[in-house]
Parts: C-alpha cells; sequence; structure tokens
C-alpha cells in the first residue's frame, strides 16, 4: 500500500463516518424526544456534514479522477463507502441513537485531538476545528449516558440495553489495520494502542458514573467497515440519500 | 399566516363607555400604540385569544418542520442538505421562542402541546399537504414561508410586546429562507434538465392554492378579526394580506418562468392589483377540520415523538434531581 493510498483511505473513514452519522440522525429531523433535543441533534449532524464535506474535499483531490465531494457522497455503492458499522446502525430508541453518539463521539474526539498535531497540515488545519465540535459533541452524549443510566428504572435497562446492544462494534473502533498503521508511522494518525487505552478509559469512566456495565476487550467484534464489508443496513441508507442523483443522472444542478 | 381563525370569544365590540376602568386604560395604551407587557392588566378575553394565537403559531412551526423532513434524508447534494437541515432547525427554534412567548401568559407549553396532540388546537391549514418532489422545498420556502412573511411582518408591531419581539427576530430568519427556496426554484429552471423544470411548475401547481388558504377565509367570513383589530393582535385583514401576497408574488413567478394554476390571475389597471380567481373554501375547511392529505400523519407524527419521548425527558428530570440531592448531601 503507498502512503497516498492509505491517506485516502483513512480520509475516506473520517469523511464516511461522518456522513452517514449525520445522515442518520437526519432522521430523527422533527421526531426528537423534545424541542431542545431536536436543536441539539441538529447541530451535531450539521458539523458532521461540514467535516465531511472538508474531509472529502481533500479524498478527491488526491484521487484526482474528477469527482468531487458531492459525487464521492452521492453516487459510490456501498463496497466504496469506509464507515465504521457502528455509525450505520439504526436509531431504534433514544437510548441506541445515543450509544451509538457516546461510542462515536469519545472514538472523534481521540482521533482529531491527536489529528491537530498531523504532519499534514491540510489535515491540522481541518482537525483543529472540528475538534472543537467534536469536544461539544463528546459532553453531550456523555452527559446523556450519564442522566439515562442513573435516570429512572426504565432509562436504565433502554440505555444499559443500548450499550450490550451495539458493543460488537466498539472493536472496529480501537483495531488497526494497514491503514492505521501506515498513518500512525506518517505521523498522521493517532498511535493505535493509545487511541484504544484512551477510548476504553473514557468509556469506562462514564459508564461507571452513569451505572452502567461495559463488555469485555476480547468480546467478538463485527468488523468490515473500514474495508468496504458493511451491514446490511448501509444499502437502504444510500438507496435513499442518492435517490435524487442517482434517478436524475443528466442534472448537473440541484 | 401561520394562525387561521383564532377565536376571540367576543361576540361584539364594547366602546369605550362601557367599559371598565381597567378595560379602558388597556385600551387606550393600544390604541396608543403602547406595548403590553406580561405584568399589565389584560382583558381575560384578549389573554385567551393571544395564547390561542400563539400557541397556534407555535404548533404551525414545529408541525412545518414534517413536510421538510420528509426530504432531508433525499437532499441531492451536501449543500442542500446543510442548508435544508439548518431551515428546519430554525423552525425548532422558532417554536421554543413562541412557546416562550405564550408562556408569559401564563399558559403552559406542554398543556398547549397535548391540546394539539388531542386534536384541539389548531395549526396552519398548509402543513397538511404533502411534499412530493424535491423542488416542494423550494416552493414551501418560497410561497409558504413567503405567506408568512407577509403576515409576520406586520406582525412585529402586534400589540403584545413578547410577540412582538419575537416576532422581528423570527422575520429576520424567515426572510432568509424565502430567498433560500426561491434560488432554489430559480437554479432549476435555469440551469436544469426539462424533468427538473417539470418539478417546479408541478410544485407550484400543489402548492398555490394552499399557499392562498394561509390567509384565513374572506373579511366577511373571518367574525373574530374585528376585535383582534381593535385588540391590534392582528393589524391588516385577511383579504388585505392575501392581496400583498399576490401582488409581490406574481412578478417573482414571471421571473422563474412558470405559471400558477388560475385562469383568471391578470393584472388589474383600475385597482392597480392583480385580480385572481375564487378560493375553494370547502377545501381549506375540509382541511381545518382534520380532512387534509395529511392531517392524520402530522399529528401521529408529532404524538409519537413526544410519546415515546417521554422515558427520556423523565430521565432528565430524574438526574437532575439525584445530582441536586447529592450536591446538597456533600454541602
Amino acid at each position: 500500500m503507498t502512503q497516498q493510498h492509505a491517506l485516502q483511505e483513512y480520509l475516506l473513514r473520517l469523511a464516511d463516518s461522518g456522513m452517514i452519522l449525520a445522515q442518520r440522525l437526519s432522521e430523527l429531523v422533527g421526531k426528537a424526544p423534545a424541542l431542545e433535543e431536536e436543536l441539539a441533534s441538529t447541530n451535531v449532524a450539521l458539523d458532521l456534514i461540514g467535516q465531511a464535506r472538508n474531509w472529502h474535499e481533500y479524498a478527491a483531490e488526491l484521487m484526482d479522477d474528477g469527482r468531487d465531494a458531492d459525487k464521492l457522497v452521492f453516487l459510490r455503492d456501498t463496497h466504496e463507502y469506509r464507515n465504521l458499522l457502528m455509525v450505520e446502525q439504526p436509531n431504534e430508541d433514544y437510548a441506541v441513537t445515543m450509544a451509538r453518539q457516546f461510542f462515536f463521539d469519545v472514538w472523534h474526539y481521540f482521533t482529531l485531538k491527536s489529528l491537530v498535531n498531523a504532519s499534514d497540515e491540510r489535515i491540522a488545519n481541518i482537525a483543529a476545528k472540528a475538534v472543537k465540535e467534536a469536544t461539544y459533541h463528546l459532553r453531550r452524549s456523555s452527559e446523556w449516558v450519564k442522566r439515562m443510566g442513573d435516570g429512572t428504572e426504565e432509562s436504565h435497562r433502554r440505555i444499559q440495553d443500548a450499550f450490550n446492544l451495539l458493543w460488537r462494534f466498539t472493536g472496529e473502533l480501537v483495531t488497526p489495520d494497514d491503514t492505521d498503521h501506515a498513518m500512525f508511522k506518517a505521523g498522521i494518525g493517532p498511535d493505535p494502542e493509545q487511541l484504544k487505552q484512551d477510548w476504553f478509559g473514557m468509556v469506562r469512566e462514564v459508564a461507571a458514573q452513569a451505572t452502567l456495565t461495559t463488555g469485555e476487550e476480547d468480546a467478538w467484534m463485527y468488523m468490515g467497515g473500514k474495508r468496504g464489508e458493511h451491514t446490511e443496513h448501509l444499502g437502504h441508507i444510500l438507496a435513499e440519500m442518492q435517490f435524487l442523483p442517482r434517478a436524475y443522472p443528466d442534472a448537473t444542478t440541484w | 399566516m401561520y394562525a387561521q381563525m383564532v377565536d376571540t370569544g367576543t361576540k361584539r365590540l364594547k366602546t369605550l363607555e362601557e367599559m371598565s376602568p381597567e378595560e379602558r386604560d388597556f385600551q387606550e395604551k393600544v390604541d396608543a400604540e403602547t406595548k403590553i407587557e406580561a405584568k399589565n392588566w389584560m382583558p381575560d378575553a384578549y389573554r385567551k385569544t393571544l395564547v390561542r394565537q400563539i400557541s397556534q403559531h407555535a404548533h404551525s412551526e414545529i408541525v412545518g418542520m414534517l413536510p421538510e423532513g420528509n426530504w432531508v434524508t433525499r437532499a441531492p447534494t451536501l449543500k442542500r442538505k446543510l442548508q435544508l437541515m439548518a431551515k428546519i432547525q430554525d423552525e425548532a427554534g422558532h417554536g421554543l421562542y413562541l412557546y416562550s412567548a405564550m408562556e408569559t401568559l401564563g399558559a403552559d407549553r406542554d398543556d398547549e402541546i397535548q391540546k394539539l396532540h388531542d386534536g384541539k388546537a389548531k395549526y396552519s391549514s398548509i402543513f397538511n399537504y404533502p411534499t412530493l418532489n424535491w423542488a416542494d422545498m423550494g416552493a414551501v420556502g418560497w410561497l409558504v414561508d413567503g405567506a408568512a412573511i407577509v403576515n409576520q411582518v406586520v406582525l412585529q408591531r402586534t400589540s403584545y410586546g413578547p410577540y412582538s419581539r419575537a416576532m422581528v427576530r423570527i422575520c429576520k430568519e424567515e426572510s432568509f429562507h424565502q430567498r433560500q427556496g426561491y434560488q432554489i426554484l430559480l437554479d432549476l429552471m435555469r440551469e436544469g434538465t426539462q424533468a427538473q423544470k417539470d418539478m417546479v411548475q408541478d410544485a407550484i401547481n400543489r402548492l398555490w392554492w394552499p399557499s392562498l388558504m394561509m390567509f384565513g377565509p374572506h373579511d366577511d367570513e373571518s367574525p373574530n378579526s374585528q376585535q383582534s383589530m381593535v385588540w391590534k393582535i392582528k393589524r391588516k385583514s385577511n383579504d388585505e394580506l392575501r392581496q400583498m401576497f399576490i401582488d409581490q408574488t406574481i412578478p417573482q413567478l414571471e421571473f422563474l418562468g412558470c405559471t400558477v394554476p388560475d385562469p383568471d390571475l391578470k393584472w388589474n389597471e383600475e385597482t392597480g392589483h392583480y385580480d385572481f380567481g375564487a378560493i375553494n373554501w370547502k377545501e381549506f375547511y375540509d382541511v381545518l377540520n382534520g380532512n387534509g392529505p395529511c392531517n392524520h400523519e402530522r399529528i401521529a407524527t408529532r404524538r409519537k415523538a413526544i410519546d415515546e419521548g417521554a422515558w427520556v425527558r423523565e430521565a432528565a428530570v430524574a438526574y437532575a434531581a439525584k445530582q441536586k440531592h447529592r450536591a446538597a448531601e456533600a454541602a
């Protein structure tokens, strides 16, 4: 794997993970459990799409095949998407939505915090802005995990079920592959070992405060998103998200 | 116009002589354009009418998120997706400030929302129409937000201070939405394919008449308007506002190169206004009475969101109480 190829792959992971999570959040528009949450959840989605656009633009420049950020989002099929499996999981109830957000946010925060110091200046600049947003996202999702975990009996049961349900997708966040190793070596990506420690450290700390239990680190993990092997959900997400550009291929403007 | 047919609970107007001293003092303040504030004395009927009007307006903002939410997962570009989400978010924000303005009158947000979910409170009839193609996202911004602005610009001068101030803020954002909506249509008409241009015309055909209905019934069919005008809760009549909207919209329509489905629409040199055809009032009252294409779905969606979110809100309350208790014990 050349370093350029690894960099493209890595950028697509960041870009696609943010984009697909935002797409899931956009399904909740008009349906949040409170008006204040409507505003907060949309803020997170808007931040993630903005960040994804920056990552996609950079990836498109490196690919240099005439595609732009929109073409990457709206005209790639599932096997070309590189998002984490976690973010494509359905919203279900608000506990699942929030547990998914929390597991992602911890990963996102520590990843961006490290990318701020990337040897690649473009990445460092995008990360510098994004990490401020991710800090707020993480504060919000941690607070909700605590409120649900240490709230009522029902909320505790629901968020614990959500943790159990999604645990099998957490391994992919902290298990490095060749691309992750290559990025670390190139002085761009985080130290995989450090990221893993930081992720477990924070997840365990918040879970303890929320009176929740987490799964084992060595539990069986479902992985594949980073290499384009997704769960069945992604195809449906893309079918909906890409409908207009696919149905009207001659359209050059919207 | 997000509030239609607001009941004032009055049968006829009182003369100044018939009023109690408090009422007379109130009416003189209103006549002098002095804003009424939450702590001021006000007639009970004025308070109730305002609660009804502001809550209808707030409900309209919230239910109004749904027709646009219908396309948010299918927005065709990143730019359009960001714009659409931000617009819907603004509507949630408008709902919040309006409910707050309403609460200054002693009403409770949760109670009023419950009335909406029980089918006892109204919201603008326009949101009971479906959004069937992407160009609806442009047409809703241009026509629906456009019609709302015509009404709301006037409401910036409404007699109740908190409502008037909420309107000032809301109008700024609505104007932005309207321009953004028009731009969607203009881009499609100028640079789009024939299929895209057809979407625009189709959207206008479906939304034109319902947009005109947003202003409510004709003045002679609007029994509550007179009292609302005297209280300066309402500042211009339904027909005046509708005419203003048509007069400002038709040149924009022509600039797009589109038409409206009204063979009687024509410029009248003498009056200096556009003449237009008869509105289908049966349809208006059907929709208002719950028999529009999407009445059932809109309320069902809102009710489901709030009902299924009950445990989330309860968790937040329970957690806050525990934290408070712990802080008190630690102190």
